[in-house]
């Protein structure tokens, strides 16, 4: 299929899934089938984890049943088998995020692949005698940018990485809205700044981030760019190379596949010129007992058994979603996401976070409710069978930006239905009285 | 009753909003090593759940009572779920004039219950209030939040001991 060249995915030739069509979708989720607490389960809990479709859990097993086998290693029939799935699968996935198949690199989750490049660049600055590996490397007085709304794993790496080279951690600030702060985004971007990082689409917030305006900052700096698509790759049509961004990370259980799966997307000359993170097997040319000469991405920074049954049960994932179409998927989610903000806003005491009704929103929406801490509104919720994420989502500085320090999160896909939106945002209308908090938030 | 109404008993619901001890001012901060006279001896321990970030921050302090020890007071600064607020307020309601002996063995008692994934009957007797949270047990993500205040006031009676020894080998 042709793949969207630009974000703006709001195309007059494509439509929303509707209603009956999602219904045909969620035949396809055994798991969406079960009952919980004697209610039918409304998963709301996509951004956590998505569900799998059949087609998936067919795939891993076949791979399982019919060719498993190690990969690039082997001469025999199965070990070719297996090859080729994998790789198949890399370059299903690869174009899925309009990237050529050698600069996809696998990695367990999102939450490696962020780390293997802080690793890499952490072993650029201790070792610039390796090969081209000086514009990496990180000294006192460098600086790497990220946002204050970074999931911790787009946060942590960065802090330990400037802890280890000296360099400095500095944040884009958010407005009262929970929006960043443009103006001090330009004002902090510097020649001083190396690495911009920062994520495509909040996990707690729902808004989308302006990557062309960030992108350009960073290019006039020459700031290395690193996105966080681990909430965009799923629900939003992408294509790294039209984002022009230098890496990108998403994980594979967020978008219909399996756990144990992630990627890494950098551009090919970067991601060749990096110094290795993991070593050992699979990703070596020549060793001797004193030294090791690596292959080129993406097997470089493959080191070791890499996540086979996965790749492939991923790449069916990918096609389950481009056959579906990443396009309706994103209108319907974009409709979902109005759906829960509007509902939701117009409870008394409920408070959503982020872009408000109207406003550009991705189909989660995390909400505070007065008086009522997030864990009694996710066990009460639970009780009706509606399973939602509570806490503050690994990202406690963006919760204490906004005076919370944990919210309620209802996260949709394409298997969400009007009616569980509107069933959530009933049983949340229903949750400060049940704990006897009064509109004013007082107890009663 | 509904077992969200188990969890969430009435007499659970009334401490998370009025809460007892939760005044941490009150109780004069950690004197370690040097009790005023007639006055006991404070232990402080800070206690957080990283899952949900509940927290709090629990004093308590330790006198005479006739001829051996015990409990005085318990008072705490927290932030967290119902479960949480209204165990720490039920806690500092029961724990004064408690021997430390006895204290320990309810908290004990309260672990053992909270782990017990619904399969023990809560001694009420030893639990008073407490046992209201017997329900928790059956919701396992809901447990560290029944014993969060629980576990501080545990280390907070090691702290004034252990501050009480310090004092002692001076």
């Amino acid at each position: 299929m042709t793949m969207v060249s630009t974000p703006a995915w709001g195309d007059a030739q494509v439509s929303a899934l509707d209603d009956d069509e999602v219904r045909r979708i969620r035949n396809d989720f055994p798991v969406l089938e079960q009952e919980i607490n004697g209610k039918p389960l409304i998963y709301l809990d996509s951004g956590a984890t998505s569900q799998n479709p059949r087609s998936v859990l067919e795939a891993e097993q076949e791979f399982y049943e019919q060719r498993n086998s190690a990969v690039h290693r082997g001469a025999h029939h199965l070990a070719v088998e297996a090859t080729d799935a994998f790789e198949d699968a890399r370059a299903t996935v690869a174009r899925f995020v309009g990237v050529q198949d050698d600069e996809l690199v696998w990695t367990a989750n999102a939450t490696a692949g962020l780390n293997l490049l802080a690793y890499s660049f952490s072993n650029a600055s201790v070792d610039r005698a390796a090969g081209g590996a000086e514009r990496f490397a990180l000294k006192p007085g460098d600086e790497v940018l990220v946002t204050e709304m970074e999931h911790h794993a787009n946060l942590i790496p960065w802090q330990e990485l400037c802890r280890r080279t000296g360099a400095t951690l500095k944040y884009i600030p958010l407005d009262d809205a929970g929006a960043l702060r443009l103006e001090e985004a330009a004002r902090l971007m510097t020649s001083r700044t190396r690495i911009l990082a920062f994520t495509h689409t909040s996990n707690v917030l729902g808004n989308i981030n302006p990557v062309d305006v960030l992108v350009r900052m960073a290019r006039e700096v020459g700031a290395l760019v690193v996105l966080d698509a681990c909430q965009s790759a799923p629900h939003l049509p992408l294509d790294f190379k039209a984002l022009d961004v230098d890496f990108a990370v998403f994980s594979g259980h967020k978008m219909l596949g399996p756990t144990g799966i992630g990627a890494v997307y950098g551009r090919r000359e970067l991601l060749n010129a990096m110094p290795p993170f993991l070593t050992g097997g699979s990703m070596i040319t020549t060793v001797t007992m004193e030294e090791a000469r690596y292959l080129p991405a993406p097997q470089r920074f493959e080191a070791g058994t890499p996540p086979i049954s996965q790749a492939v049960a991923l790449a069916a994932a990918v096609n389950y979603l481009s056959e579906t179409g990443m396009r309706r998927i994103a209108l319907r989610e974009a409709e979902l996401g109005q759906r829960l903000v509007t509902g939701l806003s117009a409870i008394d005491g409920v408070r959503v976070l982020g872009p408000g009704p109207g406003e550009e929103r991705t189909g989660l929406a995390a909400f505070d409710v007065a008086g009522v801490h997030a864990h009694d509104v996710g066990q009460y919720l639970d009780n009706l069978g509606i399973a939602v994420r509570v806490g503050h989502h690994c990202a406690q500085p963006l919760h204490r930006r906004l005076g919370l320090s944990a919210s309620t999160r209802a996260s949709t896909y394409l298997y969400t239905t009007s009616e569980e939106v509107d069933l959530l945002v009933e049983a949340v209308a229903q949750v400060r009285p049940y704990f006897g908090v009064t509109a004013s938030g007082a107890a009663s | 009753m509904s077992g969200l109404d188990s969890l969430y008993q009435q007499l659970i619901l009334e401490h998370s909003r009025a809460r007892t001890g939760a005044d941490l001012a009150s109780l004069p901060d950690v004197a370690t090593g040097e009790p005023a006279t007639g006055q006991g001896l404070t232990g402080q321990s800070h206690q957080l759940n990283p899952v949900c970030g509940d927290e709090i921050t629990l004093r308590l302090s330790l006198g005479t009572a006739g001829d051996g020890q015990a409990v005085t007071e318990i008072h705490w600064d927290g932030e967290g779920c119902a479960i949480s607020m209204a165990s720490a307020s039920i806690l500092s309601e029961m724990a004064p004039g408690m021997s430390p002996l006895s204290f320990r063995h309810m908290i004990d008692h309260f672990r053992e219950l909270m782990r017990s994934r619904g399969k023990l009957e809560a001694d009420e007797e030893l639990l008073q209030d407490a046992a209201a949270l017997a329900g928790v047990a059956k919701y396992p993500a809901r447990v560290k939040c029944a014993m969060l205040a629980w576990v501080a006031a545990e280390d907070a009676l090691h702290q004034a001991e252990a501050s009480q020894t310090a004092f002692r080998a001076l």
